[in-house]
């Protein structure tokens, strides 16, 4: 009987010492201790952790949201409501094959991440770096390309904080428009041009990365407003005349959304 | 060499006279037809580099039509891709190079990386010089063969040509060349191997500084979009399965011996 009383209180001392350590974690520590190192840490005897902890322990595990895949977002308008400026054949190709692959290789490259990061696979985690800047980066530059862009008819920048500030640091709106258009024209190969918020100088600048580089891991700027620049982009309706579809791609601007990034950025 | 090729070039079109000038001579009306001209007579001379008149490289015309290379590369692209990409490299090299002596665009190539402009605008027009003359026709590609010499450096580099061709697939997928760029068979430094390499944007392996050391192509592949993007839209892959079909063998052997017998990289028509 005594034993028994003690193989209790040995369970129950070990629970809360396990729930005191994760306690104090923080959090990116927790999502990579895996359950083995969790045993060794806690000096667990039973190879069972408690259910509680494991089932914590598997969601902190996943990388991706919600411990689900990343999905290709719908397009808030038709494939066809860009036209003239951008038609809908590059639309439903950049969109469903383009973007759609990004999605699917940055799934592929966070389950590959997840198995190397619970078998503590140094030399694999920084092997897959390259593919999760290309498919991460072109994940999120197109969805903030989707959200940014608006029928004509429904593309205005209207009065408000956005405007004064592109006054405040471009002197005029075209003024801003001509360095961002000649920047994004200027880029060498494949990449994007952007509107983007220093948070330093709490002013908006004008930027390029080059590729699916992310415009915020790369330079710290929180992005605005991005313009693709791959040829893929405007091949269809421009072929090799970049100039033509950034000049047009003003168009189709949504400055209501940039305008939202721009408040929640500047806060 | 360039003398020899002015001499040879200059028997070719039977007009020594207009050649006795040295290669200063000032950009005329005339000088696009005696760049035509030479051109196609340096074509036939067994793929000598014309020199280029003062200050005006010029896009060379291909050997074979627009629509030749199809069903692998369509007639559309072919011609907007010599026409305008190819035609806008060389407005803009001629721009860097105004006023400077002329020489051929392969000279200016090792020291690209330190030249501004030329690094993308040089490149550009190397490597799309370059491009052109390394495809012809599938019909006349089938009948084209590696020679020894090359076939014994495919086997030593790769195993076997299959092999060779495999792994230069995987180099150009967009997952391993990520953006715009070019993919290569080189010959390196040593003379005695052939190394696979990847270029960004319009970098090549004769430009210092761009890979661990200089090295020769003698084969090479555009997989910037606008190279595939009207037939294939983004399946690159399928770009350069089928682009095997339209290579010149003959062409890349006689590359392949000449940077081997030379140490330098293949002067092309520019």
């Amino acid at each position: 009987r005594i034993q028994k009383i003690r193989t209790t209180t040995k369970h129950k001392q070990e629970s809360e010492k396990a729930d005191k350590i994760k306690r104090s974690m923080s959090g990116v520590a927790k999502k990579i201790i895996n359950p083995m190192s969790l045993r060794a840490a806690l000096n667990l005897q039973s190879s069972k952790i408690p259910e509680q902890l494991a089932k914590s322990s598997a969601a902190f595990l996943s990388s991706a949201p919600s411990g689900g895949k990343h999905t290709l977002p719908d397009l808030s308008y038709d494939y066809a409501a860009l036209e003239p400026c951008v038609s809908a054949e590059t639309m439903t190709i950049h969109h469903t094959k383009h973007h759609n692959t990004y999605v699917t290789n940055l799934n592929a490259s966070l389950e590959k991440l997840d198995a190397a990061v619970s078998a503590g696979d140094v030399s694999s985690i920084i092997g897959l770096q390259g593919a999760l800047k290309f498919n991460g980066g072109g994940h999120l530059n197109h969805t903030l390309f989707w959200e940014n862009l608006a029928p004509a008819a429904d593309s205005e920048l209207k009065d408000g904080p956005l405007k004064d500030a592109i006054i405040a640091k471009f002197g005029s709106f075209d003024a801003m428009k001509a360095d961002v258009s000649a920047m994004s024209v200027a880029v060498q190969g494949s990449g994007w041009g952007w509107l983007g918020y220093d948070s330093k100088s709490k002013q908006i600048v004008a930027a390029t990365c080059a590729n699916q580089d992310p415009l915020q891991a790369t330079t710290g700027l929180v992005p605005l407003l991005g313009i693709d620049v791959w040829e893929h982009a405007y091949y269809v309706d421009y072929r090799n005349v970049r100039p033509d579809y950034v000049k047009a791609v003003w168009d189709v601007i949504n400055w209501d959304v940039v305008e939202k990034r721009f408040i929640a950025a500047s806060q | 060499m360039t003398k020899f090729s002015l001499a040879v070039s200059a028997i070719l079109v039977g007009s020594a006279a207009a050649w006795s000038t040295p290669m200063t001579m000032k950009a005329d009306a005339g000088v696009d037809s005696r760049r035509n001209i030479l051109q196609k007579g340096a074509a036939f001379a067994a793929g000598l580099a014309a020199p280029a008149a003062a200050g005006a490289y010029a896009v060379p015309d291909l050997l074979y039509d627009f629509d030749a290379l199809e069903p692998y590369i369509d007639a559309p692209t072919m011609k907007i891709h010599h026409d305008k990409h190819h035609g806008t490299y060389v407005a803009n090299i001629n721009k860097a190079t105004e006023g400077k002596d002329p020489v051929p665009i392969l000279d200016l190539m090792a020291d690209a990386l330190e030249a501004g402009p030329v690094r993308n605008s040089g490149g550009g027009h190397y490597n799309h010089a370059f491009f052109w003359d390394e495809m012809t026709p599938a019909d006349k590609a089938a009948k084209t063969k590696v020679s020894d010499q090359l076939e014994a450096l495919i086997n030593k580099s790769f195993g076997s040509m299959d092999e060779m061709k495999a792994q230069f697939e995987a180099r150009s997928a967009p997952g391993a060349l990520f953006g715009s760029g070019w993919v290569w068979i080189c010959v390196n430094q040593a003379g005695d191997e052939l190394k696979l390499v990847g270029t960004p944007n319009q970098d090549n392996p004769l430009m210092k500084g761009v890979l661990d050391e200089v090295m020769f192509p003698i084969l090479g592949i555009d997989v910037w979009e606008h190279a595939y993007y009207l037939k294939y839209q983004n399946r690159r892959p399928e770009y350069v399965s089928n682009w095997w079909n339209v290579v010149d063998w003959d062409k890349v052997s006689s590359n392949c011996a000449y940077v081997i017998e030379n140490h330098a990289g293949v002067p092309v028509r520019d």
